[in-house]
C-alpha cells in the first residue's frame, strides 16, 4: 500500500501547528483531514474511519486529547493514535504510556513532545501503520 | 459529618470508658463549620499501648494522663512531636505541677483536663480542641490551594510562551528545508503567521507586565486625582489606529465628568483593555461606545460594542486567567487571555465592580463601577 491510501485525522487547536502537521504529512504522501477542536474531531470520527489520528492534549479542555483517544478507540479499537503535547516539559506534569497501567487509561499508543521534525513524525507514522 | 479520632490514655479503666461513654454521644457544630464533627474513641490502658495505636491511628485528638505504669505522658508527648504528627493533645491529670505543666505544654500538649473532670467539662474541652483543629486544617488547606493556583498559573503561561515558537520554529524549517518552494513568495504564508505570533508573544508579555505591576507594587504614594475622560482619550488614542483598519467608530461620551481617587496607570490599564477588546471583538464597521457617568459615590464607566458577543456559557470563565473563548469568530483574533482578568484584578483593588451583558452577534456591554472616595489598596 501507498502512503496515499491513509487518510490522517488531526485535531489541534493551534492553527499554525495544524497547518504546519498537514503540510508535512501531505509532503510525505498521506491525504489528511485537519480539525480545530475536540467536538470537531468528534464528529469527523462519527461519521468517517481514519487510518490513524493525531490528537492534541489542550483544546476546549486540559484533557480533550484523552477523550478522543477514549472515544475513537471505542469505537475503532484498530486505529492507532499519537497524543502530541507540549504540556508535558512545562507542567512536570509527565506521563509516558510505558508502563502497562499508563496504557490502562492512555489509550494512545504513542505519545510525542511537540515541535519535533518532520521526518521523525513520519517514521513514527510509518511504525504505527506498519509501513 | 467528619468523624475526629480521639485516643486516650490513661491508666484508670473509669476514666476511660468515662470518656469513651461521654464523647461517643457528642457533637460539636459551629455555624462556620461546613459539618458537624462526631468522634470515635479509642482507649489505651499505658503509654506503650498508646503509642502503638498512634502508630497505627493517627488520631487527631489525644487526651493523655501524665502519671502511667511505663512511660510517662511527657514521653508520650516527646513521641508524637519528634514524629511530627498532626494530633492536638490535652493532659488529662488530678496534680498539674507546674513542672510537669511547662514540660507538657513546651512539647505540645494544648490543653489541661483536670481530674476528676464532670462531661460538662470533658465536652467544653474538646469542643475548644476542635474548633482550633479545624481552623488549623482549614489554614493549611488554603495554603495548598494557593501553592496549586500559582503552579498552574505558571504552567499554563509557559504552554503559552512556547506555543508560539513551536510554530515560529516550524515555520523556519519549513522555509530551511525548502519544502514549499524555492521562490521567497512561496512562503508567504508562513511569513504573514510568523510575524502575527511574534505579535502575539509581544502582547502577552505586555499583559504579563501589568499583571505583575498590578500583583506587586505597592501603589499608597501613586494614588492620585484621576480624571476618567482624561484616561479614556488617551486609551482611544492608543486603540485609533486598528480601530481605522477595521472601520470601527469609538465614541466617547462624557455624562458626567468624574474623578476618582486613584493610580492612573491603573485605570489607563482598565481602559486600554476594555477598549481594545471593543475593537477587536467587533465586526468590520461596527461601533464602541464608551459612557462615563456618576451616581453620588461612584464613577460609572460603561464600554458598549456591536461584536460577536460572547455565549452565556463562555461569560461563566471569561474573567479567569488565560480564558480565551474559541470558536469560528475568534480564530483569527489574537489575545494572551490575561487581558479581562486583570481588569477584574484591578477594578477588585479599588472595590469597584464589573459586569457584563452580551449577546451573540449583537454586541457586548461590560459596566464597570469605582468608588469616587479615597480608598485603602488591599
Amino acid at each position: 500500500m501507498n502512503k496515499s491510501d491513509f487518510t490522517i485525522l488531526i485535531a489541534d487547536d493551534d492553527p499554525d501547528y495544524l497547518f504546519q502537521t498537514v503540510f508535512n504529512l501531505e509532503k510525505a504522501g498521506y491525504k489528511t483531514i485537519a480539525v480545530e477542536s475536540q467536538a470537531e474531531a468528534e464528529s469527523v470520527i462519527l461519521r468517517f474511519k481514519p487510518s490513524l489520528a493525531i490528537f492534541d492534549l489542550m483544546m476546549e479542555s486540559d484533557d480533550s486529547g484523552f477523550i478522543l483517544c477514549y472515544k475513537i478507540k471505542l469505537k475503532y479499537p484498530d486505529v492507532p493514535v499519537i497524543l502530541a503535547t507540549a504540556v508535558s516539559h512545562e507542567t512536570g506534569l509527565s506521563f509516558s504510556i510505558d508502563s502497562e497501567q499508563e496504557k490502562s487509561w492512555i489509550r494512545a499508543d504513542r505519545y510525542l513532545e511537540k515541535g519535533i521534525r518532520a521526518e521523525q513524525l513520519d517514521q513514527e507514522v510509518m511504525k504505527l501503520l506498519k509501513l | 459529618m467528619a468523624v475526629l479520632k480521639v485516643l486516650v490514655i490513661d491508666d484508670e479503666p473509669g476514666i476511660r470508658s468515662g470518656v469513651s461513654r461521654i464523647l461517643n454521644n457528642f457533637h460539636v457544630t459551629y455555624p462556620f463549620m461546613d459539618e458537624d464533627y462526631t468522634f470515635e474513641v479509642t482507649e489505651a490502658a499505658t503509654g506503650e499501648e498508646g503509642v502503638t495505636i498512634l502508630d497505627r491511628d493517627l488520631p487527631d485528638i489525644l487526651l493523655l494522663d501524665n502519671k502511667l505504669p511505663g512511660i510517662q505522658g511527657v514521653d508520650v508527648l516527646e513521641y508524637i512531636r519528634k514524629r511530627n504528627y498532626d494530633i492536638v493533645v490535652a493532659m488529662i491529670t488530678s496534680y498539674a505541677s507546674l513542672d510537669v505543666a511547662i514540660r507538657a505544654t513546651r512539647d505540645g500538649a494544648i490543653d489541661f483536663i483536670p481530674k476528676p473532670f464532670t462531661p460538662q467539662e470533658l465536652k467544653s474541652s474538646i469542643e475548644n480542641i476542635t474548633k482550633q483543629q479545624y481552623l488549623k486544617r482549614i489554614t493549611h488547606k488554603m495554603k495548598q490551594e494557593g501553592k496549586k493556583i500559582r503552579y498552574q498559573f505558571l504552567s499554563v503561561l509557559s504552554h503559552e510562551l512556547k506555543a508560539p515558537l513551536n510554530a515560529l520554529e516550524g515555520y523556519l524549517r519549513m522555509m530551511q528545508g525548502k519544502q514549499a518552494g524555492e521562490m521567497i513568495d512561496d512562503y508567504a504564508t508562513p511569513i504573514e503567521r510568523s510575524l502575527q505570533r511574534i505579535q502575539g508573544m509581544r502582547n502577552l508579555i505586555m499583559d504579563l507586565l501589568d499583571f505583575t505591576k498590578i500583583r506587586l507594587e505597592r501603589k499608597e504614594e501613586k494614588i492620585q486625582e484621576v480624571r476618567l475622560a482624561d484616561i479614556a482619550a488617551s486609551a482611544i488614542t492608543t486603540v485609533q489606529p486598528f480601530a481605522i483598519q477595521m472601520d470601527i467608530a469609538i465614541n466617547l461620551d462624557i455624562r458626567s465628568d468624574a474623578y476618582i481617587m486613584a493610580d492612573p496607570d491603573d485605570i489607563e490599564i482598565v481602559f486600554n483593555n476594555l477598549i481594545s477588546n471593543a475593537v477587536k471583538y467587533n465586526r468590520i464597521g461596527g461601533k464602541a461606545d464608551i459612557t462615563i457617568d456618576s451616581s453620588e459615590n461612584a464613577a460609572i464607566i460603561i464600554f458598549a460594542d456591536t461584536g460577536i458577543g460572547i455565549t452565556k456559557n463562555d461569560i461563566e470563565n471569561l474573567f479567569d486567567e488565560f480564558v480565551r473563548i474559541k470558536n469560528e469568530k475568534t480564530r483569527n483574533i489574537s489575545g494572551s487571555g490575561l487581558g479581562l482578568s486583570i481588569v477584574k484584578k484591578v477594578v477588585e483593588l479599588y472595590h469597584g465592580t464589573i459586569n457584563v451583558d452580551s449577546t451573540p452577534d449583537v454586541g457586548t456591554v461590560f459596566k464597570i463601577k469605582l468608588p469616587k472616595k479615597p480608598i485603602t489598596i488591599t
